[in-house]
């Protein structure tokens, strides 16, 4: 196994500062709006954030302005546009601590990303004789793309099992990694809001010459994060649950890694040369963004990285995890052993996500009767279907919380609950 | 703005909260369909004893939302000790009044239009229910654009307190939940007919 390569010096410790959100709600245009006479309280965040005016607005002034395709024009707009989607993927690359833009590859959204992975590297380097490692806790795109993998290429794979406190048993990990060449592993659950230890997981990986994608959907929105610090070498994230735009999303990888694979998508874009025999590929990260990509969007993106960079992570995550410690407790406070949390117990262990049940009434009941009450929360088995299996619930609610979430919020959930009783009691 | 009350009338919850015909029938000889929503996780099995052209024994079991279980505890009633076709009409008419009102695509305000029965639109368009539901609930596979109550009338059937469940119409998102156990009926009345066939 290679070493990990140049590690980049360690960014300064961010300070922590309270997060005006009062202030910040009037960031956010939607949240004005009412629902059944209600003010609007989003708490399905870890599903798909809301944006900020400065993304919309960033997003606007380029349709309005600079428009045009990237890479191809000679003329002053073109230019400027392909500056513009640079500028976002320079972003995003300072963002996470990547060693340079070109490690940056946009793609539709972190599903994708996973994909261009298991599609390339995967099919690659992976075969009958090779084992990947999972765990019973991922979303369904860091599982379904491996067991598809699995199904064509005859690749076992192994999961690290769940444990009754909502963690990870972590102890058959250096077996579940003998003779695996990748572990692909969750930094949130979007479920339990369990936060594995990716770093020791990752030690451990490599140690036995197996490389580790993180699913970073749930991670890189809420806390800060460095790749190098987390020994990845793939990550994946969405904008959409970042405060920036649906449809781009990002696969960060370390770039001799992604010099070697092979092209995922072709056509326009990725190429260096075409004839009418063959074609040669481009330089990362452009080998791997095949046809017009998604340039609006990154530059959505690039405003949202700049957003929650002013504020900054190791405020946004103390904020979060803050909430979350509240939410807990009043909800416990409130309905005692009526209300069932899935995950670690302790808000420091978890994300900002928290899937409960409420009796015997059904998700979709719970969330039916909170949407009147103008709350949004998630219902359902939220992609990660075989967690549900082991939870042994076909469905739960779950609450998530963004920069723009405050105690208010978390109150209006917690009342809004008891309609339940009135109606199933 | 639809609210709550026009989703869970006193009925639906009482049907829910005690629910008919649960269980399953020993099969065979009894019919089975499983009927599964992979959007919610919401399950419904059907089991059915025919005698004749008679559904003499039909049980339902499964888990689910309020709006699934209650829908399927009133088919339930309103389909055992009926004929084969005799279902099959009440699934047609219980599909009709389960698509969207013309109104509402439009985009007219709610109840500026024609009444809820009136402007069905054709099967197999209803928003938010499963590809296909509409039309396999519909048996023939043609489009349909009569009422739930003509299509009643047209079948010689009566919906009776399943009209309870057409306020679900107004959350979209919530009609695969009432449709599914009809789904699932109407699956084990095609495994029914392939048998004797």
């Amino acid at each position: 196994m290679e070493a990990l390569g140049v590690m980049p010096e360690p960014r300064p410790t961010e300070p922590v500062r309270p997060l005006d959100v009062s202030r910040l709600k009037k960031d956010f245009p939607i949240l004005e709006r009412q629902v059944h006479g209600k003010r609007l309280v989003y708490l399905d965040s870890a599903s798909s954030s809301q944006k900020p005016l400065v993304v919309l607005e960033a997003m606007d002034h380029y349709y309005e302005t600079t428009h045009a395709n990237v890479h191809r024009g000679v003329y002053e707009i073109a230019e400027e546009a392909t500056a513009l989607y640079e500028e976002a993927r320079a972003k995003v690359a300072r963002f996470i601590g990547a060693r340079g833009p070109e490690e940056i590859v946009f793609t539709k959204n972190a599903t994708e990303a996973i994909n261009l992975v298991a599609y390339t590297w995967g099919r690659t380097n992976l075969g009958p004789s090779s084992a990947m490692v999972t765990s019973e806790i991922e979303h369904h795109a860091n599982l379904v793309p491996w067991l598809q993998l699995r199904g064509e290429k005859g690749t076992e794979l192994r999961y690290l099992r769940l444990r009754p406190d909502g963690t990870l048993d972590l102890s058959e990990l250096p077996r579940l990694v003998d003779g695996a060449g990748l572990l692909a592993i969750t930094a949130a659950s979007n479920v339990l809001g369990t936060l594995p230890p990716v770093r020791q997981l990752a030690d451990v990986a490599h140690a036995a010459g197996a490389l580790v994608l993180v699913d970073a959907a749930q991670s890189v929105p809420h806390t800060p994060t460095d790749v190098a610090a987390l020994g990845a070498d793939f990550i994946a994230f969405s904008a959409h649950k970042m405060l920036g735009p649906t449809g781009i999303g990002v696969l960060w990888g370390r770039r001799e890694l992604l010099e070697a694979m092979p092209p995922f998508l072709t056509g326009g874009e990725m190429i260096r040369d075409v004839g009418l025999d063959g074609f040669s590929t481009n330089d990362v990260p452009w080998k791997f963004e095949a046809g017009t990509p998604p340039i609006a969007e990154a530059v959505g993106l690039g405003a949202a990285v700049d957003y929650l960079s002013a504020l900054g992570m190791a405020s946004v995550r103390a904020h979060e995890q803050a909430l979350t410690r509240y939410a807990l407790g009043r909800l416990k406070e409130r309905y005692g052993d009526n209300v069932v949390i899935y995950g670690p117990p302790e808000a420091e262990e978890r994300a900002g996500v928290i899937s409960f049940s409420y009796k015997d009434v059904h998700a979709h009941d719970i969330s039916q009767v909170l949407d009147e009450a103008g709350v949004c929360v998630r219902a359902g088995h939220h992609c990660a279907k075989p967690l549900m299996r082991l939870l042994g619930v076909p469905a739960t609610a779950r609450a998530s919380f963004s920069v723009y979430n405050d105690q208010a919020d978390v109150d209006v959930l917690v009342e809004a609950l008891s309609r339940a009783d009135a109606l199933f009691g | 703005m639809p609210g709550l009350e026009d989703l869970y009338r006193e009925i639906i919850l009482d049907h829910y909260r005690n629910p008919r015909n649960r269980g399953e029938l020993p099969s065979p000889p009894a019919l089975r369909a499983e009927g599964f929503n992979p959007l919610c996780g919401d399950e419904v099995v059907v089991s059915l004893e025919l005698e004749g052209d008679v559904i003499s024994d039909l049980k339902v079991s499964g888990q689910g939302c309020s709006i699934s279980q209650s829908s399927a505890s009133m088919m339930s009633t309103a389909v055992r000790g009926k004929t084969v076709a005799q279902a099959r009409g009440t699934i047609k008419a219980f599909r009709a009044m389960m698509s969207l009102h013309g109104q509402q695509l439009d985009g007219r305000p709610e109840g500026t239009g024609a009444g809820p029965w009136a402007n069905e639109v054709p099967a197999g368009t209803a928003l938010g229910d499963q590809p296909g539901t509409a039309e396999a609930l519909a048996g023939d596979g043609g489009a349909d654009e009569r009422s739930a109550a003509e299509v009643a009338a047209d079948e010689g059937v009566e919906l009776g307190e399943l009209e309870a469940l057409q306020g679900v119409v107004k959350f979209p998102v919530r009609i695969k939940c009432a449709t599914l156990p009809w789904h699932t009926l109407a699956q084990a009345l095609d495994e029914a007919e392939k048998d004797k066939a």
